[in-house]
């Protein structure tokens, strides 16, 4: 009598699977598509309106790619400084773990401060320029930002269409996300990106401040940091996609 | 050994209500969205029978046309996310680890909290008929959801008890996905699973990519709402059609979630009860994959008469015409399964075939909304609720209800009334058609949908009064139907382990099953391996039920669990917090609880998954 | 599996810290090269392919590599390329449903 005798201890993380891979990273990849999903709608919102707005400001007023593509590097080197955490974490190296663990979160957080002034200079963004100077540039031909298009045409011309030399511009031109359908669509695509790396930064801190504590992040226990870890790369992918499409195609003077 | 800074034991509660409320067993979970979804079914039952009673006569005046407005809106939310979703879902939790031979899910804890936060979410949205509830459909079209034309928190709680059960259903959706990959028993291979397993699965897959589609939709409402963004905002240049873009993205393979579960129980009924394996499992396998990939390129056809222009028309309906193929492909193999069977009618294959049946006919009306220029006549009136009907009723409704008959031996370890079963599928089957085929013929003269009233000398007054009559036939149905179940499951004959000569693995065990459900994980060697074993085709043993006990030292099961209930807590008050984000200190509820929430998470993820220190609960 | 032992991962299959920097460095050179690219206005819609072939493959580095899925088994890989095709796929329908041209 062939009597297959087969228990299953349901230890946590030892528990035999039928794939041989663990369930919380199954898990986490599968979120990991669903969240593609998340995205995909917004920034599928945000193609669908962009060049729709109708008054300013546009991307080409307030975007800044020289500050944006240093944020961008720092989130790009923080998914190194991530992946050489857990990469000592599996030599058994708890030190330089929490070094590169707090470097990530810290780099994380830099991110965050630079979204941080991004919107609040956006929110703030002023227009101020001498409708001569504005007049030579036009005249030479030299591509002028959009929002300065408009206020010449509304103040630096007289009924006849003539130039009035001496006048300049000073207006409030912010952009919030009431603003137009750039201020929405740019607000919430982003706003939620910089949501998922704050929640990122909460959890990696975490990691770092439970390290501290005997036996919680440890060599065996290291998929509690790999998880995480795939959390915050996909973060990084994700802005990958926003920084290009956003603002590179967004600002792109060639178009 | 706690890795929290106070230690908080496990609960242990072997009775009562924190055994309820702490729970891990996904057998208890499932009773528990079984019962509820049955609650929330009598009450989008309620709101449909008030509805029919307005439109029995020509110009009543029983019910105003805002409480109408709020009653069409309620019952199509409430059917579609309390009732039929959480009702698949008191299978999937009860019925799947049965059938791959698991012991429990991949992630008991987070099993329980996907049940909280479903009650969570359904009560905040039963409750918002307390100062009115949303009233803008149960597609919450743009712009009359905007705050300027519905500035009454009736949309904020539908906008945010959506969002709460995403939440659910989301996370019971990835906790299914992980356990059907990773849980089997040795030699279940994929294509070894139970048909249920299998479309449940799919399901699952669909789930987790559709919802956060409608997610983000009701984000953008929420900000166009409460900040006044301009996601819909005409006046700034948003476009009202991007709503219903999104929406139905979301919502097409929506309608493929709710009607795959109850396909693959049919899938599992008719061969039990025609003694016949099911006729082409691979190609019924194949066909549910296609219908879900396919799911995701017919959505606009919802959308035929908004002028979305002749090109995306014509795309759409090719498409849509498409995706009845493999829905056909199913009902061939059903009826192959059948054919030359062994047939006993039971009340469980009575309501099956009585699926194929309707849903044969909602498919049918269906191919007629897929093309566009049919479809012009047809949209908004109400040869769209006679197709809607069809297939969610008289299709998926059904095919969960022989579900609940097939299994209820196992879950109740009762027998029911057949004689009942059979009264109460007849006034189904009856009251269905008595209902809902007269509406093809008011939509087909120009009836259209969502009036409260109409006047009289359209044409429409009889068969309105026959639709309504075919609900009270409908309700005596379910009365039938619950005297049943109670009567049964209190003092019912004893239910054997095996009362149908099944073929699955859930057959192979007591009924109810024992709470670690097998005592040896199986060893799979075929499909339908229950089946095989007992015809002496697998060499094996047939496990004698009851037996030593001697096995169960070894068992280790997943312990109950506070905190899915307390993270559950929280986002509910979260949630209240968001709609009521004025009251007191502006956002302090909402704060208040995710803050509990957090607490919730952080002590979830500390507790081990299981205590080394404890022994087996046995 | 290849049985070549690839001097840029250890035995266990994973990258050395070596590999990751060097992927951290390509990062950074590709990144600059996108900004680099933004401000040659003359090569005007030709942008749209680079840049989106140059981000595709920033992309792909951080998930093959730093995500492991190079390495992983396929699953992951579906269950993570599933969404991301079905997303971008349902971006693209959009687009042409409101004939944003790209």
């Amino acid at each position: 009598m062939a009597q297959e005798h087969t228990t299953t201890e349901n230890h946590g993380e030892h528990e035999a699977t039928s794939t041989g891979l663990n369930h919380r990273k199954m898990l986490m990849w599968a979120f990991l598509g669903s969240d593609c999903m998340f995205f995909g709608s917004l920034i599928a919102t945000y193609l669908v309106y962009q060049g729709k707005s109708l008054s300013g400001p546009l991307p080409i007023d307030v975007f800044d790619i020289p500050v944006t593509s240093v944020s961008t590097f720092v989130l790009l080197m923080s998914s190194m400084s991530m992946v050489l955490a857990y990469s000592a974490l599996n030599r058994g190296n708890m030190k330089a773990f929490r070094i590169w663990m707090v470097s990530t979160a810290i780099m994380g957080s830099t991110f965050i401060g630079f979204q941080v002034y991004e919107f609040s200079s956006f929110s703030t963004n002023h227009i101020h320029f001498e409708c001569s100077e504005i007049a030579e540039k036009i005249h030479d031909g030299e591509n002028i930002k959009a929002g300065q298009d408009y206020f010449y045409q509304k103040e630096c011309l007289d009924q006849n269409g003539l130039l009035k030399a001496d006048h300049h511009v000073d207006e409030e031109y912010g952009l919030k996300p009431q603003t137009n359908l750039f201020g929405t669509t740019f607000f919430t695509l982003t706003g939620f990106h910089g949501a998922h790396v704050t929640l990122g930064v909460i959890w990696l801190l975490s990691i770092f401040f439970l390290s501290f504590k005997k036996g919680v992040i440890t060599r065996e226990k290291n998929l509690d940091v790999d998880l995480a870890a795939l959390y915050w790369h996909f973060v990084d992918v994700v802005w990958i996609v926003i920084f290009t499409v956003v603002y590179l195609f967004g600002v792109f003077e060639g178009f | 050994m706690s890795t929290l800074p106070i230690a908080i034991p496990r609960p242990v509660h072997p009775t009562g209500l924190w055994n309820w409320l702490t729970t891990i067993d996904h057998k208890k979970i499932g009773v528990l969205y079984g019962v509820t979804a049955f609650i929330m079914f009598i009450s989008g039952g309620i709101e449909a029978t008030l509805m029919r009673i307005q439109l029995s006569q020509p110009e009543l005046d029983i019910v105003s046309a805002a409480v109408f407005n709020q009653l069409f809106t309620m019952h199509g939310t409430t059917m579609i996310f309390l009732a039929i979703m959480p009702l698949g879902a008191a299978f999937f939790n009860f019925v799947i680890p049965l059938q791959i031979g698991a012991r429990d899910v991949a992630f008991p804890r987070l099993n329980a909290f996907s049940y909280w936060v479903f009650l969570a979410g359904a009560l905040m949205l039963k409750l918002s008929w307390i100062g009115g509830a949303t009233d803008a459909g149960w597609f919450g079209y743009a712009p009359l959801t905007s705050i300027d034309q519905n500035p009454g928190k009736g949309i904020d709680f539908w906008i945010i008890s959506l969002q709460v059960l995403g939440i659910a259903s989301l996370a019971a959706s990835f906790n299914f996905i992980v356990t059907i990959i990773n849980m089997r028993a040795p030699g279940m291979t994929m294509m070894r699973l139970p048909l249920f397993t299998w479309m449940t699965f799919i399901t699952a897959i669909l789930l987790i990519l559709a919802f956060p589609v409608i997610t983000v939709a009701l984000i953008e409402l929420t900000f166009d709402r409460y900040f006044g963004f301009n996601f819909f905002n005409v006046s700034r240049g948003g476009s009202v059609v991007l709503w219903q873009h999104l929406f139905w993205v979301f919502g097409h393979p929506e309608v493929y979630i709710l009607i795959l579960p109850g396909m693959g129980i049919v899938s599992e009924v008719l061969p039990v009860f025609s003694r016949k394996p099911l006729f082409g499992y691979t190609t019924v396998v194949l066909a549910g994959i296609i219908i879900a990939v396919m799911g995701w390129m017919v959505w606009s056809h919802h959308m035929f008469t908004v002028g979305l222009g002749p090109l995306a028309n014509a795309v759409f309906t090719i498409t849509t015409m498409l995706i009845a193929v493999p829905t056909g492909i199913k009902v061939f193999n059903w009826i192959g399964t059948i054919w030359g069977g062994s047939i006993k009618i039971t009340t469980p294959m009575a309501f099956s075939l009585g699926f194929i049946a309707m849903f044969l006919i909602g498919g049918i009306s269906g191919v007629m909304h897929a093309v566009s220029a049919s479809d012009a006549q047809q949209q908004d009136t109400y040869f769209i609720p006679a197709h809607l009907h069809y297939v969610l009723f008289g299709g998926a409704i059904m095919a969960l209800t022989s579900g609940i008959y097939y299994w209820f031996p196992k879950f109740s370890g009762k027998m029911f009334n057949e004689k009942m079963g059979m009264l109460h599928f007849w006034l189904m089957m009856i009251g269905q058609n008595v209902t809902f085929f007269p509406m093809h013929f008011v939509g087909m003269d120009g009836m259209p949908r969502r009036i409260y009233t109409y006047t009289e000398g359209m044409g429409w007054d009889l068969w309105n009064l026959v639709s309504t009559l075919g609900v009270f036939i409908l309700i005596a149905g379910f009365v039938v139907f619950i005297l049943n179940m109670v009567k049964s499951w209190k003092s019912g004959p004893e239910a054997p382990g095996d009362p149908w000569d099944g073929r699955t693995l859930e057959w192979s065990i007591p009924s109810p099953p024992p709470e670690y459900n097998f005592k040896e994980i199986p060893v799979v060697r075929s499909l339908d391996d229950w089946w095989n074993t007992k015809q002496g085709g697998n060499f094996k043993e047939i496990p004698v039920a009851g037996g030593s006990g001697d096995e169960e030292h070894s068992i280790h099961l997943p312990q109950p669990s506070y905190w899915p209930f307390v993270t559950a807590l929280g986002l509910f008050i979260a949630a209240y917090g968001v709609v009521f984000n004025q009251l007191f200190v502006p956002w302090a509820i909402a704060i208040i609880g995710t803050f509990i929430g957090f607490v919730g998470v952080y002590a979830w993820s500390l507790e081990p998954v299981n205590d080394p220190d404890e022994e087996s609960t046995h | 599996m290849s049985q070549e032992i690839n001097p840029s991962e250890a035995h266990t299959g994973h990258p050395t810290a070596g590999m990751y920097f060097k992927i951290a460095m390509i990062l950074s050179v590709v990144t600059a090269i996108e900004v680099g690219i933004f401000y040659l206005t003359w090569l005007s819609y030709w942008i749209i392919p680079i840049l989106f072939v140059l981000s595709a493959g920033k992309f792909t580095l951080v998930a093959m590599y730093y995500m492991h899925l190079k390495f992983d088994h396929k699953l992951f890989s579906l269950l993570f390329v599933g969404g991301f095709v079905l997303a971008t796929s349902v971006i693209f329908a959009l687009i042409f449903l409101f004939q944003v041209w790209l």
